[in-house]
């Protein structure tokens, strides 16, 4: 698979404070990669200096085979082929969000259409509308929709789900996924863990500044091969058993109890659980 | 390869848009248009005397009003407005695009042009109905007049971009601008006879453009024989034009090493 992102030893400090410390990643072409880490982690440091906003203090950063910190024409070439979302915006908004679309779609060399964009973010209704009357919501999916209108082979999006209800976040991941099934590589930040999980191909896990581990959600932390805990009731108390083979136990409890278990419980580690466990790692 | 739209195409693009933008506040739109009216209204009413052959205080003082409508619809407007996108997010979000810093100040120099355009029929249109301005009918006044709103709103508009970078906040914008330009009106003689203004103020005010805008329209609207009564016993066209360029390079120099797209 060709790597659309790569990134050696990045380093970023602002004085004394050293905001990115020496992370490494690749991205592969297709995929939806999630920096995922509390408010301060440098998730959005990381994808500012991806995205050309911000300069590195060290390390080597190929974006699209360009370094975003180099300066020149070349970048105008570069920016066309990218997408980004970067956190919020309060334009004054004395234009509609038709208007607006319309008005970036002309800084593309190969842009989406207009009508495509505004009906994909769910925005059709809102189209003749003045940008200042939007919801914040509905203003984060104009945002949305400014980062894919030049049908960018790479998003960036920083958390781009901040002040959405459930519903705008579910149909914002359908979003999500059907830009990625079309071909387009995502990076994505994000502090909700569910969103990780249900968009990422794969989670990189940021705290401090450094990457804590790289994986699919579904194997972040060992969370696979990760203990099942069994527990039931038993002459008044409740008894617990940590056992990678929770079926043979279960068996054998019901066994013992000569059919139902009082109070069965069966649970793995949470996707929370090992983040939260991964996050408070570092702290000590 | 893919093949981006030019920087001027887009500039153009930009400078409709911002014009759009421009005429839907719908209370900055009669402000900017009808405030140098006022004044022209209030000075005329209370300013009844003449001050040469010919040559009344309104006749004078509309030559002000122009050249200090360079300055507010450029300079003032941009040194506020920029900063003010900068700290909404607006041109941090038009960095991430393809589109180049270049397009961006095209579609403000546009803005200022197309708005300095009506201002300037609007202010003498009043001026010939209400307060008996006469308008000059020599073609090569005509041209004088022409080369200076153009050469003046660039200028104007450079030195506007140039000046947001030093303003740190969109909030502030307003209380650090405005009183620069309110006294760089009064002691370039916009609303006062130039030369019955104290000698140092009008050595400081010969530093800036706005003095040689001032007096360069003042050679458009005023009699000639009235060059006489200038600081220098004439209207110093090629001074003027010397002067006035020299800033529109200083202004293009900081504004296009010194523009910032985001807040530090």
């Amino acid at each position: 698979m060709k790597q659309v992102v790569e990134v050696h030893n990045l380093g970023k400090n602002y004085g004394s404070l050293q905001a990115v410390d020496g992370i490494s990643l690749a991205i592969e072409q297709g995929e939806i990669f999630s920096l995922l880490g509390p408010n301060g982690a440098g998730k959005t440091t990381v994808i500012e200096i991806l995205a050309g906003f911000r300069s590195r203090s060290s390390g080597d950063v190929r974006v699209l085979d360009f370094d975003p910190g180099s300066k020149g024409r070349e970048g105008r070439l570069w920016r066309d082929r990218l997408g980004t979302v970067l956190q919020s915006t309060q334009d004054a908004g004395d234009l509609t969000v038709a208007e607006t679309i319309d008005h970036f779609s002309g800084y593309y060399s190969n842009p989406r259409r207009p009508a495509d964009v505004i009906s994909a973010v769910g925005l059709d209704e809102k189209a003749k509308s003045l940008v200042r009357t939007l919801s914040g919501g509905q203003r984060r999916r104009l945002d949305v929709a400014l980062g894919i209108i030049g049908n960018p082979e790479l998003l960036f999006l920083d958390e781009p789900t901040t002040g959405f209800d459930p519903e705008a976040r579910r149909a914002f991941w359908d979003l999500i996924k059907s830009l990625r099934d079309s071909g387009t590589t995502i990076l994505l930040t994000t502090h909700y863990l569910d969103e990780a999980e249900a968009l990422a191909d794969r989670v990189a896990v940021i705290n401090h500044g450094k990457i804590i581990e790289v994986a699919t959600p579904a194997e972040l932390g060992g969370r696979a091969t990760s203990l099942a805990r069994v527990s039931w009731d038993e002459a008044g108390y409740t008894h617990e058993e940590e056992t990678s083979n929770p079926t043979a136990l279960v068996a054998k409890l019901s066994a013992q109890f000569n059919g139902e278990v009082p109070e069965l419980r069966v649970t793995r580690a949470s996707l929370e659980d090992i983040y939260l466990e991964m996050i408070g790692k570092i702290h000590e | 390869m893919n093949k981006v739209p030019s920087a001027l195409a887009l500039g153009i693009r930009r400078g409709g848009l911002e014009i759009r933008q421009f005429a839907r506040q719908r209370e900055s739109v009669v402000f900017t248009m009808l405030f140098p009216i006022i004044l022209l209204a209030i000075f005329g009413s209370v300013f009844k005397n003449t001050i040469g052959p010919n040559v009344t205080f309104s006749q004078y003082f509309v030559a002000g009003m122009i050249a200090s409508g360079l300055v507010n619809t450029g300079f003032q407007q941009l040194a506020i407005i920029i900063p003010m996108e900068r700290e909404f997010g607006t041109l941090k979000r038009l960095r991430g695009t393809p589109m180049p810093a270049s397009s961006y100040f095209i579609g403000k120099s546009i803005l200022v042009a197309v708005s300095m355009a009506i201002q300037v029929a609007l202010l003498l249109a009043a001026g010939v109905i209400f307060f008996g301005v006469h308008l000059p009918t020599a073609p090569s006044k005509w041209l004088t007049f022409t080369w200076l709103i153009i050469l003046g709103s660039a200028t104007s508009t450079v030195l506007g971009i140039a000046f947001s970078a030093i303003i740190k906040s969109g909030r502030g914008a307003s209380a650090v601008v405005s009183p620069v330009v309110i006294v760089l009106q009064f002691f370039s003689g916009v609303f006062f006879v130039f030369t019955s203004l104290p000698g140092w103020m009008q050595q400081v005010a010969a530093i800036f453009p706005l003095k040689w805008m001032t007096q360069g329209i003042r050679s458009v609207f005023l009699p000639d024989s009235f060059a006489t009564q200038e600081a220098a016993r004439s209207w110093e066209s090629g001074k003027t034009f010397a002067i006035i360029l020299a800033w529109l390079v200083i202004g293009l120099f900081f504004a296009i090493r010194k523009f910032k797209w985001e807040r530090e």
